[in-house]
């Protein structure tokens, strides 16, 4: 049977047209997903990411495991609450998954990582975890709902006690709070400023129903794909995976290879591609015709041969298509993409597309 | 749950064809498939004109998520296409059985399989 989140009912009731995505019933979309898309880049919308893994990392020497474990450097974090995003690789420099990790405190970190890869994660992490006497516990007991848009975090921070609303409000970019029942984190997957809420299991319903009332909109996975792919941000199992390394997918930036002495996993693998040149890199890519481009169609690029879109949809807020793909590393200004038997051309573009609810992409 | 209007009939994938005042047969997508699409961002629709064989791919829906061929089950010439599918894509998902028509024949042969509302019914239900 598949997975449900402690909102599965409220999403049922909401009148949502639920779908399988990574063994989880998910809500894709309540209404139209466009409304939900525009409703996230011009007010405020919900989203319920429960099913993603929250795993608390505790023990003494929980940082130089990290540092170990990720390709990005948790010695970045330093202030108390802080984010980072990474890559979590394997040896051969191929992505077991990426996720987002909080410090808390110096025996304490938070881990969130993607709810497809949940097992196979946990499993990799607990098996080094043990030489670094840490403790790993997967928090089934809380839900995670992200808020978005422009005033997303106003609206959240009026549900708090009159004490907590300004420490909600003051929070940095990429920080992360406990204040009372919640972490509050100012972090999200739509290129919108806005919060995403770790709370108990039995507040999670009430919360969305309040934060409706305040006019913030139910937003499913539909929305969510279309305002992640806008804002050029990677969907893991789609544009990297296992047999993809950072370098080719868009991420050389989240890995941290100095200091050069960080013995990190897949470090080895990954300096020695780079000192042979990395064969491809990954662009976003801009249709001009009236067509959508998807993934797995293939981009052919002249005098070069051939590259794959990751990941392509149809953009609300440019209303014309936008993918990433994976090309051969020279690829110039032009391909052409193979969409339903027609050879398109489309521009090579530097992602995002969109932040912020502005075009970043001269059409 | 979907609606399925009983002044019309429907073949098993889910397009809608109505017969005309003037004997012509109009044809669109049911409630059940654009809720089952999602958000349409383009329609792509034939020439006026062309001949069109039964059970010949004639038009493409294309949403958000997916892109699907829309099949006339009757063989015919297309007389009329509907125009405001080009700037207005959405008005199949608002309005399957009205405004979001896709195109007008004339028939020139009998039509194949089709199903009454009820019949359709069962299928749409059923997935």
């Amino acid at each position: 049977m598949a997975l449900r989140t402690p909102l599965y009912e409220l999403h049922v009731a909401l009148g949502a047209r639920m779908v399988d995505f990574g063994g989880w019933d998910m809500p894709v979309a309540y209404g139209s997903q466009i409304e939900e898309h525009h409703a996230v880049r011009r007010a405020a919308g919900i989203f319920d990411v429960s099913h993603m893994c929250i795993i608390d990392l505790h023990g003494a020497r929980a940082r130089p495991f990290l540092r170990y474990l990720l390709a990005n450097d948790v010695e970045r974090l330093m202030l108390p609450g802080k984010a980072l995003y990474s890559c979590m690789l394997n040896e051969a420099g191929g992505v077991i998954d990426d996720l987002i990790v909080y410090f808390l405190k110096e025996d304490f970190f938070r881990l969130v990582v993607n709810a497809g890869t949940r097992d196979k994660d946990v499993a990799w992490i607990a098996s080094l975890a043990g030489a670094f006497d840490l403790r790993l516990h997967e928090r089934k007991d809380l839900a995670m709902l992200a808020v978005q848009g422009p005033e997303a975090r106003a609206r959240l921070a009026s549900l708090l006690p009159a004490d907590q609303q300004a420490a909600a409000l003051q929070l940095g970019q990429f920080v992360g709070v406990q204040l009372g029942d919640w972490f509050l984190a100012r972090t999200g997957y739509t290129g919108e400023d806005g919060f995403e809420v770790m709370l108990p299991v039995s507040g999670a319903a009430e919360l969305w129903r309040q934060l409706n009332e305040l006019g913030v909109m139910s937003c499913g996975l539909g929305a969510r794909d279309t305002l992640r792919l806008e804002a050029g941000m990677n969907l893991y199992g789609s544009d990297m995976d296992e047999q993809t390394d950072p370098l080719e997918s868009g991420l050389a930036w989240t890995v941290a290879f100095d200091p050069p002495q960080r013995n990190f996993i897949g470090r080895a693998a990954l300096e020695e591609r780079r000192a042979r040149g990395v064969a491809h890199k990954q662009v976003g890519l801009l249709l001009t015709e009236r067509a959508v481009m998807r993934s797995h169609q293939r981009v052919l690029v002249e005098g070069l041969g051939e590259g794959e879109i990751t990941s392509g949809t149809f953009s609300p807020t440019l209303s014309q298509s936008i993918a990433l793909a994976r090309v051969p590393a020279a690829t110039g200004a032009t391909v052409q993409v193979e969409v339903r038997g027609r050879l398109l051309p489309a521009r090579v573009v530097r992602p995002p597309f969109v932040r912020h609810g502005k075009a970043l992409i001269q059409i | 749950m979907s609606n399925i209007p009983a002044d019309r009939q429907y073949t098993r994938s889910h397009e809608w064809l109505r017969t005309t005042a003037d004997g012509d047969l109009e044809l669109g997508i049911s409630d059940h498939a654009q809720h089952a699409l999602g958000d349409l961002v383009f329609v792509e629709v034939p020439e006026v004109g062309r001949e069109l064989a039964a059970g010949e791919a004639c038009a493409v829906v294309e949403s958000v998520k997916a892109a699907s061929d829309v099949y006339t089950p009757v063989a015919g010439t297309v007389v009329a296409v509907n125009t405001q599918l080009a700037g207005a894509p959405q008005l199949v998902n608002e309005d399957p059985y009205g405004e979001g028509w896709i195109l007008r024949l004339k028939p020139s042969g009998a039509a194949g399989d089709l199903l009454s509302a009820a019949d359709y019914a069962v299928i749409a239900t059923a997935g």
